[in-house]
């Protein structure tokens, strides 16, 4: 840039110059220009007949998760997840030959990020598969993305239902799966007749007491006594908590999620509410919530998820330790973690399967799938991209850890659009 | 609606409510004194005050953990001490802020917003690097969880009460500062007329410093007195920052009394209407209430008469 | 190109106020040509696009230089204005991607698949405008201007000041995402309204249609730029000013000081919205992220960067710090919040004036030496220290 204003120094006089000078603050715009892409492997070679990065040695595989952002304390236990699981099949030989090559992108908490940076993942860096998102904000973000260039996604929460794409393997339970199993036995074990629902305000709490209170009226013939909403971010429960004191629900039903949990369950215990004598049933806090909500405030409430850290099974075990043997000893491991880990190797288990990288073939080669040594134990991908799972019971205990107090004996059918329940 | 529950029932939700108000009341008052003395006294938008409180959380988690490895015998009085340390913890860097940045700033407060909008995302930045992104579980003596029994139905939570304790101490301590000190004098003569507060030789520099420094410790305490209530996260203290100057600019900016009658007014609404309707619709409600009477009377619930 | 106010007010301002001076025809001339021709010669699709987000930014930068920089309104909830601009885009999109045949797995086919999560069987009344194409275009400007008149003339018609405003107008930030978040059968929640598809059956997915579509928002961003500068130019921005500086003179002179003022923060709601729409279009959602303070605020910087007192400087503004997030936060995600936060404080402390400013103190008088055929014409600065009080 300095050459050019000793060019046109002795040139033209006009404001024509300073102005292109200060097109210097738009310089750093070119900088967006292409950065090379990662070479396509050939054509011709047979796994991969449509322009993936596949090489003789390598395959590249996307991982999309806030790193940054509110969502962050969150997504960071299934990169590390993701990770562990990748490095844990390199070790092993790779996928068909070829070891796995990471390409982080960061979805900052911010969906449009998701949709954009799932884009360059796929279009730019020609992915075979993103393990990523965790919001069903940043999936429904970024999930026309996937569609329309025909990549597949690995996506690991627990979610709401109510979808099913072509392009995306849900690894975590979706509503019904984690809920209805559970609702059976509170209601056998603790004779449960009367629930109140508590949640944070949006549609995964929503939709997941919607399916709750239709299973408590129809088939428990229980009542549903309350059902509260409050703005995600909300620290004052107190009138909440008056009103079930008032009630005198049998469950509380909670999926509070983020800040509030901490203040819920704080000041639940606060207002004398014995939550070895008042049952409470969650849906939304795992190992990683009792961190910060403390393991005092929510001993005895009891939570389901498919997945507890606490899980004795040599499978469990061996990942456990691995797991902290990658990312220290103080790191606990919830239950989108474990589903995050079960990403890369049914992905791995699915183009063996069809023997090829291109996404149609992994995807016509998923449904049936099993992974025996799934921490949580056996799964198996059902025909509408969801896991046959089992859901579990715990109890919370002080130390933070989970003790199971209920397994249901049979893998559950995922059903993400669940009939007489909407 | 009353139809459903027995008289007795009634009388004790009519107490409790009247209790869980109360505790609402003097969390809205504690956050948004710090911020009435602030934006009130000195008419800079500090938009870093719910980043102070969280140092004053901080504080406490850190002062639990020392307490609990080195000093497990006098951990039921910790609580104490790491109020103390959270008020000067965040006195201090409120005064070091001012310093630094707010006293460049007093002819233009519209910039003082953006600039402390910058030190909270740095603050919240520091937290997560130093504390890491995740909560932290703040460990509190035993006798500060649970609750008294008063009759079968009615109880009391002494976390509630110890809010309730920690409030009226400092606001009377507040009012006494600012009304029946010297030192109070002498901020309430800079804030009303900086020049000839000056002309009579009050040092305006250090009354604006120590009272930036005064608001951020009250802060410290009250993040550290929430530590019993709610999280303590890198970005909890954007949890209240909205409620926290409306609390204020509702009370009419310039009035410590009317802090507290707005306080006072938006916890009651808030508590009734969370009682009868769902918790996001009395939010909305409630905040839409403060923001239509705030544009019918712009001046706020009370008002001072001072030269701008 | 003289308006009809202009010729008015003749007599005061002779050549001095014409509609652009040469300089900013050449400001506007660059502007034009690197975003019209540079980049996207420069740029592939996917970073076109990306540029192409970032300008619809730049609209609500725009309108925050009429309100903020020319009539001292700061406004915390310009997202409210880009949201609902997108929300009303949004809606139309998706009632045409919602056809009965695309949705026939639903229970109610038809309607906006959320809908249909939400057990609502028909679509509700405030959704039916947005059946119709041009009845759409007019909405997504005229419901955020309805919505900015109704705030704005209720506030400064009791004189509202300007802290106090910014604090209002972020509490209504709060509110609306509470409230779209909440109602999720009629708004989608927090998900947003996704998976939009087609603008009057042209495929918007498609990389033609996003080339398409970056060169009509430039377009739209060009026709915003001279608009302000209109206002600016105008008596109209001159009372501004004075406004700002002397509220109290400018009401004595016997102007309607609320009016102007309604009408500067309705502007920037207008231009808002038109950035909202385009965001919607060419992003393909709308979700409530971008309503709340934070966005609102960022958007503030935006501003501040490029210089509150040019309109050039806002667009300016907006893609260098929209491209220093993006570098940024993908090679020290940590640093990037830092350097967030500190160029606040830096834009404020010592640059009051953003880019704009530096380059009419630093380089401009430089050149201006050089060249002594022209005199540098009086340009409106903010002084670092003392600025209008309040």
């Amino acid at each position: 840039m300095a050459k050019d204003i000793s060019d046109t120094e002795n040139g033209l006089r006009s404001p024509l110059r300073r102005k292109l000078l200060m097109g210097m603050a738009g310089l750093p715009a070119l900088a967006l220009m292409p950065r090379p892409s990662f070479a396509a492997a050939p054509p011709t070679s047979a796994v991969n007949t449509t322009g993936l990065a596949v090489t003789d040695t390598e395959v590249t595989v996307g991982i999309l998760h806030s790193a940054t952002g509110t969502m962050a304390i969150s997504e960071t236990g299934s990169i590390q997840a993701e990770k562990l699981a990748i490095a844990q099949i390199n070790e092993a030989g790779g996928v068909l030959g070829r070891k796995i090559k990471v390409i982080q992108e960061d979805g900052a908490s911010d969906w449009p990020t998701f949709a954009e940076k799932a884009k360059k993942l796929l279009v730019n860096d020609h992915c075979a598969a993103v393990m990523g998102c965790w919001t069903s904000a940043s999936r429904k973000a970024a999930l026309p993305v996937f569609e329309q260039y025909n990549g597949l996604l690995y996506y690991p929460t627990f979610y709401e239902g109510l979808e099913q794409s072509k392009n995306v393997i849900y690894t975590g339970q979706e509503a019904t799966q984690q809920i209805l199993a559970s609702l059976d036995w509170v209601h056998k074990e603790k004779g449960a007749k009367t629930f109140f629902m508590i949640g944070s305000d949006y549609i995964w709490p929503r939709t997941s007491n919607k399916i709750a209170r239709k299973h408590v009226e129809n088939v428990l013939k229980g009542s549903v006594v309350g059902e509260e909403y409050f703005p995600l971010g909300h620290t004052q429960f107190n009138s909440v908590i008056n009103k079930i004191k008032l009630k005198k629900p049998d469950v509380i039903f909670a999926d509070v999620v983020g800040g509030s949990n901490v203040a819920f369950y704080k000041q639940l215990k606060a207002a004398g509410i014995d939550l070895s004598k008042q049952t409470l049933l969650t849906i939304s806090v795992t190992e990683d919530e009792i961190d910060g909500i403390g393991g005092d405030n929510i001993a005895g409430a009891y939570s389901c998820m498919k997945y507890f850290q606490s899980l004795k099974n040599p499978n469990n075990e061996a990942f456990v330790a691995a797991f902290k043997k990658m990312w220290g000893e103080k790191t606990v491991i919830g239950d989108v973690t474990q589903a995050a880990y079960l990403g890369p190797f049914l992905w791995k288990m699915a183009v063996e399967k069809a023997g090829s990288f291109d996404v149609d073939k992994v995807v016509a080669a998923s449904p049936g799938i099993e992974f025996k040594q799934a921490p949580e134990g056996y799964v198996k991908i059902h025909e509408n991209h969801h896991l046959w799972s089992k859901t579990r019971v715990a109890k919370a205990l002080p130390t933070g850890q989970f003790e199971v107090v209920y397994e249901s004996p049979e893998l559950i059918e995922p059903n993400p659009f669940p009939k007489g329940y909407q | 609606m009353f139809g459903e529950y027995s008289l007795a029932d009634l009388s004790s939700i009519f107490v409790m409510q009247g209790f869980a108000g109360l505790i609402l009341f003097s969390v809205y008052v504690l956050m948004a004194l710090g911020l009435a003395i602030i934006f009130g006294q000195m008419g800079v938008i500090n938009m870093a005050h719910g980043e102070f409180m969280i140092l004053g959380a901080y504080v406490t988690y850190l002062c639990s953990g020392f307490f609990q490895t080195h000093l497990p015998s006098l951990f039921g009085a910790y609580f104490f001490i790491a109020m103390a340390l959270a008020f000067l913890a965040s006195g201090a860097l409120g005064m070091l802020v001012e310093w630094a940045l707010i006293r460049h700033l007093y002819k233009r407060p519209l910039d003082t917003l953006l600039a402390t909008w910058g030190l909270s995302l740095i603050l919240q930045q520091a937290y997560r690097s130093i504390f890491g992104p995740r909560e932290v579980g703040v460990e509190l003596p035993s006798w500060m969880m649970g609750s008294i029994p008063v009759t079968d139905s009615i109880e009391v939570q002494i976390n509630g009460l110890f809010v309730i304790a920690v409030t009226t101490v400092i606001t009377l301590g507040v009012a006494l500062l600012i009304y029946r000190s010297r030192f109070g004098a002498q901020i309430r003569a800079v804030m009303s007329n900086r020049p000839m507060a000056g002309a009579v030789g009050i040092d305006t520099e250090k009354v604006d410093r120590y009272t930036f420094g005064l608001g951020c410790g009250i802060a410290g305490i009250a993040g550290s007195a929430f530590t019993m209530i709610g999280s303590t996260g890198p970005t909890s203290g954007q949890l209240y920052i909205v409620d926290t100057f409306l609390i204020v600019v509702f009370g009419g900016a310039a009035s410590l009394l009317g802090t507290i009658a707005s306080a006072f007014s938006i916890s009651q609404t808030q508590s009734t209407l969370e009682f009868f309707l769902s918790g996001s619709m009395a939010k909305v409600l409630t905040l839409l209430a403060v923001v239509g009477i705030l544009m019918l009377r712009p001046q706020g619930l009370f008002t001072l008469k001072v030269r701008r | 190109m003289t308006s009809p106010i202009q010729s008015l007010s003749k007599a005061v301002t002779v050549n001095d106020n014409p509609f652009m001076k040469p300089m900013e025809w050449v400001s506007l001339a660059l502007l034009a040509g690197v975003v019209l021709v540079v980049l996207p010669l420069a740029l592939d699709g996917f970073r076109l696009n990306l540029v192409g987000k970032y300008l619809t930014y730049a609209f609500v930068a725009l309108g925050l230089v009429i309100c903020w920089g020319y009539a001292g309104i700061l406004s915390l909830g310009q997202g409210v204005f880009f949201g609902l601009g997108g929300y009303c885009m949004a809606m139309y999109l998706k009632l045409e991607a919602s056809s009965v045949e695309n949705t026939k797995i639903q229970s109610t086919p038809g309607i906006p698949d959320f809908m249909d999560w939400n057990q609502i069987t028909a679509i509700p009344w405030f959704w039916q405008p947005f059946k119709s194409l041009p009845l759409t275009l007019l909405l997504v400007v005229a419901v955020p201007v309805a919505f900015a008149f109704l705030i704005s003339v209720a506030m400064f018609k009791r004189r509202v000041g300007g802290t106090y405003f910014a604090i209002i107008t972020q509490a209504i930030a709060a509110i609306l995402t509470i409230l779209i978040v909440g109602q999720q059968g009629y708004t989608g929640g927090i998900n947003g309204i996704t998976d939009l598809r087609t603008l009057h059956g042209w495929d918007i997915r498609t990389d033609s249609a996003k080339v398409i579509l970056y060169f009509v928002n430039g377009g739209l961003l060009i026709g915003c730029i001279l608009m302000a500068q209109y206002v600016k130019r105008s008596k109209l921005g001159r009372i501004l000013v004075a406004m700002r500086e002397k509220e109290d003179r400018v009401r004595f002179s016997g102007y309607s000081v609320a009016g102007f003022k309604v009408f500067a923060f309705c502007l920037a709601a207008a231009f808002a919205a038109v950035g909202g729409a385009m965001f919607t279009l060419q992003v393909g959602f709308m979700s409530p992220s971008f309503v709340g303070i934070v966005p609102s605020i960022e958007m503030v910087i935006y501003a501040a960067v490029g210089g509150r007192l040019s309109l050039f400087g806002a667009v300016w503004g907006t893609l260098l710090v929209n491209y220093a997030k993006t570098s940024f936060s993908e090679s020290f995600p940590d640093l990037w919040l830092f350097g967030l936060g500190a160029l606040f404080i830096a834009v404020v402390l010592a640059f009051p004036n953003g880019l704009a400013g530096l380059w009419r103190e630093h380089v401009e008088p430089r050149l201006f030496r050089k060249a002594k055929g022209l005199t540098p014409t009086p340009t409106p600065v903010l002084p670092a220290h003392g600025a209008p009080a309040e």
